[in-house]
């Protein structure tokens, strides 16, 4: 596919995820909207999988360990032909495969549950270090947000993954600048990321987050580094495509409402 | 009937009772606190909006400390702060602090016995729509099997300010667990509360069972007495607030005068309310004991009301264990 197809693609996952948390009444579309082109990527240019065979051994893995933006994750997995479309609204409602927070087992293509923070990049060194002894070739790719950078754990899993030269894992920084409790750099600051992974002996990329073209080649320089990880810092706006909800915290956990949706659809045509 | 010295609101079985979630009450009973008390501050794990502490950093800047999404350091640092000589409150949710931090809490704040006061927010089944990984019904379980720890499951939005007042007294680890939903205020400002002393808040004259309760469920087990006494089955309902100390005095005496228990919590059936109180029981006066808790299971997403409804927490249910007690009760 083209650069501009997927780039269509990914605005449709956007209007996805504005129908799926207005109907749901509650969610976080700061970040998802801010992840829509680094899924894209992922599931039409990166990941070796198949959609009508999502349990193939031999499969890449994608790990979300930012579980709140599960609804971006299940608009692409839709449209990449894991489930039927009509299943998005079902978001968040009782009996529904599409928990507020992933839940795995639950649905094709959800390799793990999470929400609860800093715990996805631990798993993914799980699979890394278990499918090399193994011998497989597969890689493991996980997707993380700037907040879980908070998180002590996730920097003990950044830690193992260099001691074992894990160079089959590849992992995805949301850098949006925004938490819960506002800028990242106010909340508890972090930069620079770059010098920190730097540091801790991983090879470090840094790409503009909404230029597929960009992810893609930054995974493909990736695939050619044998004694590291490689963690691909992607600067993104929150909230990207809309409006009155980029760059601003407080959109991170709160649905648009009847009339916010619909502006919202609106800009994204 | 409900005895008078219990002084709740009149309001109570009418539908405009005044609601207001127990959170809330942590946000105002705080910088009710804080007035009269120096030592008092607040720390928080990227949640100050939704543990209701955002007043607190507004009127208090300087006693307020932010850590990130970063529960552990946020029990170490609380630690090391009030074995300085503060008093620090610790806000999160509930599935996260206590939930991920445990071991934190109990070797630098129980073992060390230092007065950090850990207030778990949107506890049972109150992070409803998130689903089951943010649902924690297991908080009371692994709190109150740690030495040293107070564990409050307050009961309403007026009990809540109480514990909170009262823990920045009593020098003591001690945990309170809040929830996000709006409930029935059934006590008053002029309710008797102490950390420790179960209330009987419905007594019957000759009562055959003893509803023992904690948190939102207090309520629904008032609506079930009231249900109850119409079908001539006389009971009393006990709201145990305190897990931990629990109190021995009051649930034995209700055992010996009604010979039948129903316990009712949102958490798990394992370790909670109803564990408490069958060691107590089963040690100093063994009665049948039905038990109103999830089963084992996870939570998922779904309304609050949704979710209450199908782990089976509601009036209902515990008019429904009443019944089975009695069977075993009689034979
Ligand atoms: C361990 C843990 N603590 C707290 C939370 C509550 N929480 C959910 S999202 C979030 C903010 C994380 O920041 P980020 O992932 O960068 O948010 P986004 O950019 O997507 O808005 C927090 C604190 C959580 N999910 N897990
Ligand atoms: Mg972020």
């Amino acid at each position: 596919m083209t650069a501009q197809e997927l780039t269509k693609i990914a605005k449709e996952i956007r209007k996805d995820i504005i129908r799926m948390i207005n109907k749901a009444g509650s969610g976080h579309p700061a970040g998802s909207l801010g992840v829509a082109e680094i899924l894209v990527a992922l599931y039409y240019a990166i990941l070796n999988h198949d959609p009508k065979e999502p349990d193939w051994y031999e499969r890449d893995r994608f790990i979300l360990s930012n579980g709140h933006v599960c609804p971006a994750h299940y608009a692409v997995l839709s449209s990449a032909g894991y489930f039927d479309r009509k299943e998005l609204l079902t978001l968040r409602k009782l009996g529904s495969k599409l928990q507020g927070h992933p839940l795995r087992g639950n649905l094709l293509g959800i390799e793990t549950t999470s929400g609860p923070l800093g715990e996805g990049l631990g798993q993914a060194v799980g699979m890394a270090l278990a499918s090399r002894m193994d011998g497989k070739h597969f890689r493991i790719y996980c997707l993380t947000s700037d907040g879980e950078h908070d998180c002590g754990s996730h920097w003990e899993a950044v830690l193992l993954a260099a001691k074992y030269k894990l160079a089959n894992l590849t992992l995805f920084v949301d850098r949006n600048n925004i938490q819960i409790d506002g800028k990242t750099e106010n909340v508890l600051p972090l930069d620079s990321l770059f010098d920190k992974y730097m540091a801790f002996n991983w090879n470090v990329k840094e790409v503009d987050g909404h230029d597929i073209v960009a992810i893609v080649n930054a995974v493909k320089e990736a695939k050619g580094v044998y004694d590291k990880p490689t963690v691909i810092i992607c600067k993104t706006t929150p909230g990207k495509g809309v409006s009155f909800m980029e760059d601003r915290f407080e959109w991170h956990g709160k649905a648009p409402n009847d009339e916010e949706a619909r502006l919202a659809l609106e800009e994204l045509k | 009937m409900i005895p008078k010295e219990q002084k709740l609101t009149k309001k109570v079985f009418q539908k405009g009772i005044d609601m207001k979630s127990t959170r809330d009450a942590v946000g105002e009973a705080l910088i009710e606190a804080a007035r009269t008390n120096d030592r008092v501050v607040v720390l928080t794990a990227d949640l100050k909006e939704s543990t209701r502490v955002k007043g607190f950093s507004e009127e208090y800047p300087e006693r307020f400390i932010e850590v990130g999404v970063a529960e552990q350091t946020l029990a170490s640092v609380a630690s090391g702060m009030a074995n300085y000589g503060k008093i620090p409150f610790i806000t999160s949710f509930a599935i996260f602090s206590p939930g991920r931090n445990w071991e934190q809490i109990r070797t630098t704040i129980a073992l060390n016995d230092v007065p950090v006061k850990i207030i778990g927010a949107h506890a049972g089944f109150s992070a409803g729509l998130d689903g089951g990984n943010h649902q924690c019904l297991e908080d009371l379980a692994i709190m109150r099997a740690m030495p040293n720890m107070i564990v409050v499951a307050p009961a309403d939005f007026e009990e809540t300010k109480k514990a909170v007042l009262e823990a920045v007294k009593n020098r003591k680890p001690t945990y309170i667990r809040v929830q996000r939903e709006v409930q029935p205020i059934f006590t008053s400002a002029k309710s008797p509360f102490k950390i420790g002393r179960a209330e009987v808040v419905w007594e019957d004259k000759n009562p055959q069972v003893a509803i023992i309760a904690c948190g939102a469920q207090v309520y629904e087990s008032l609506l079930a007495a009231k249900d109850l006494e119409k079908k001539g089955i006389e009971c009393l309902v006990i709201n145990c607030h305190t897990i931990k100390p629990i109190d021995e005095r009051v649930i034995i005496r209700s055992a010996k005068t009604t010979g039948a228990v129903v316990t009712v919590e949102e958490h798990q059936q394992n370790g909670g309310l109803g564990s408490a109180v069958s060691e107590v029981l089963a040690k100093n006066f063994p009665v049948p004991i039905e038990m109103v808790a999830v089963k084992d299971s996870f939570g998922e997403s779904g309304k609050y009301e949704e979710l209450i409804k199908k782990h089976g927490l509601r009036k209902e249910n515990i008019i429904e264990a009443v019944k089975e007690v009695l069977k075993r009760k009689n034979i």
